[in-house]
């Protein structure tokens, strides 16, 4: 059997706020796989720390515990929460993705611009880029006449197409997605379930936060139930 | 991805020092002045990487020395200590061990330097295209119109008027006079280019526009870039990467996003709080 593309093991993040002098628990002993092609959906309680497994998979957030064990295109495995700052960066760029709720953009840049970022920093010519990011939007029904404008002004669902075309335009190997269907009408949700499973079928490894039970049902491959963390004094133990 | 900058316990210290003047100094004691003999510590014991095509940020109020390592890097200031090495193609550089006659030439053909005021990167008493000239001659171009169709194209580029190539930069707005300097800087097509605060005083819209010209700039040519800024939004736009630092020390390196979102030393919490 293939060995899976990741392995989280003992996952805990906690964050120190030296200000209020506080220690605020979010993951805790979090372990799971994620294969390729198949889709590792987090399910749990508000609290349970689910994105907070994400962005620790992305490095936004400094790991507290566990390992991260991720297998990249030559087969090597490292640990994510120990590599370097450049491994990082070069896996955000060649191999991990990540489409969170919100898209952060310039309200200056064009749609087009801004789904093509991903294949610029690959260096993949301009023109081609553009080219890529037209069909990849046209697959997902935003209308032309949006291309050329900033997705500041979109509504919700169109925003939210934008952001996932951005996310899926470099064919990463690893999509980490929190909630990328909670904005959405189930017309466009519907469309980007059809996205999601087209992409699994290409061989693209997930883990996923879903906001509706019924698409983790439809989507998922393994679920992971996250209890919430533990009392801020039994933490301390732990860590003491 | 290779190394292009290898920064080693860099220091700088202005007036006599004394032995106190580490222990003493630093934000700990929140204070870079040393109470022993009044020497100011400006930084001490700053290290860092940098890749070819990559943007550091260098962050921290006024006072943490973050000015002072693009300047020691730049040749403006010598360092007190420490080393630096500036990889070049199959070539590298002990920085602080070359003749001032290696370190200009370096300046001159390898680095280049835009500073937040604008009268110490460019000569007020020749025109914009003289400014971009002056660097090209420095840099043995010698051909009187190769080096003026060079000068027009990087005006060009970093959208200076063509009409104005031949006014005096002191009757050009702050933004104007910015993209001289950017344009003088990248006249020879350095591979490492060092940024001072160079949008700090500008209004909102010139600073967007220059800030889009830096990001375009480091795409098309690789550049790898130093950009040293008190404004997070600058960080957050331009760097992968970033080191915050207060009273001359580096207290926190990480991904950009990382330092951003969960922030692991007090002061940078408080810094990242305090953001508008």
């Amino acid at each position: 059997m293939i060995p899976p593309i990741l392995q989280v093991d003992g996952y805990g993040k906690h964050f120190q706020l030296h200000e209020q002098n506080k220690l605020i628990p979010s993951s805790h002993n979090v372990s799971f796989t994620v294969r390729t092609g198949e889709l590792t959906a987090l399910i749990g309680p508000t609290g349970a720390g689910k994105s907070s497994v994400l962005k620790g998979i992305y490095r936004t957030y400094l790991p507290s515990a566990g390992r991260i064990l991720y297998r990249d295109v030559a087969g090597h495995e490292l640990d994510l929460a120990l590599a370097s700052e450049h491994q990082i960066l070069e896996l955000r760029r060649r191999e991990i993705g990540f489409v969170t709720q919100f898209l952060h953009c310039l309200p200056r840049q064009t749609t087009l611009d801004v789904v093509a970022q991903p294949l610029l920093g690959l260096g993949v010519p301009r023109e081609e880029a553009k080219q890529s990011a037209a069909e990849l939007l046209s697959a997902m029904k935003l209308p032309e006449r949006l291309w050329s404008v900033s997705p500041a002004t979109f509504s919700g669902g169109e925003r939210q197409r934008v952001n996932l075309a951005r996310g899926f335009i470099a064919r990463p190997r690893l999509l980490l997605l929190d909630e990328p269907t909670a904005s959405l009408d189930p017309a466009t949700a519907e469309c980007v379930i059809g996205l999601i499973e087209g992409l699994k079928s290409e061989g693209t490894a997930m883990l996923a936060i879903f906001h509706h039970p019924e698409t983790t049902r439809r989507l998922a491959d393994q679920v992971v139930e996250l209890a919430p963390p533990p009392a801020v004094e039994e933490l301390l133990k732990e860590i003491a | 991805m290779n190394k292009i900058l290898e920064v080693r316990g860099l220091s700088k210290i202005y007036g006599p020092g004394c032995p106190q003047c580490l222990e003493s100094t630093g934000p700990e004691v929140d204070t870079n002045l040393c109470p022993h003999c009044g020497s100011v510590v400006a930084i001490h014991d700053v290290s860092f990487d940098l890749f070819e095509g990559e943007i550091l940020g260098v962050m921290g109020e006024s006072g943490s020395g973050k000015s002072t390592v693009v300047k020691a890097l730049y040749f403006d200031q010598a360092p007190s200590g420490g080393e630096a090495i500036f990889y070049d193609s199959d070539r590298q550089h002990d920085l602080f061990s070359l003749n001032a006659a290696q370190q200009r030439w370096l300046r001159n053909h390898r680095f280049g330097m835009v500073y937040q005021n604008p009268n110490l990167g460019l000569n007020f008493n020749i025109s914009a295209g003289g400014n971009i000239a002056e660097r090209l001659l420095m840099s043995d171009l010698m051909d009187y119109g190769a080096i003026r169709e060079r000068a027009k194209a990087l005006l060009a580029r970093t959208e200076v008027l063509l009409s104005r190539v031949d006014d005096l930069p002191k009757n050009f707005s702050g933004g104007m006079q910015q993209r001289v300097q950017i344009a003088k800087a990248l006249a020879t097509r350095p591979p490492l280019l060092f940024l001072d605060e160079v949008t700090t005083g500008l209004d909102l819209s010139v600073q967007a526009r220059i800030l889009d010209l830096i990001l375009e700039i480091q795409q098309e040519l690789k550049t790898a870039m130093v950009v040293v800024t008190h404004d997070l939004g600058v960080i957050r736009l331009l760097a992968g990467r970033a080191i915050v630092m207060k009273y001359g020390r580096v207290i926190e390196t990480g991904l950009t996003d990382q330092i951003l979102e969960d922030p692991q030393h007090a002061y940078t919490q408080r810094l990242v709080a305090s953001a508008l």
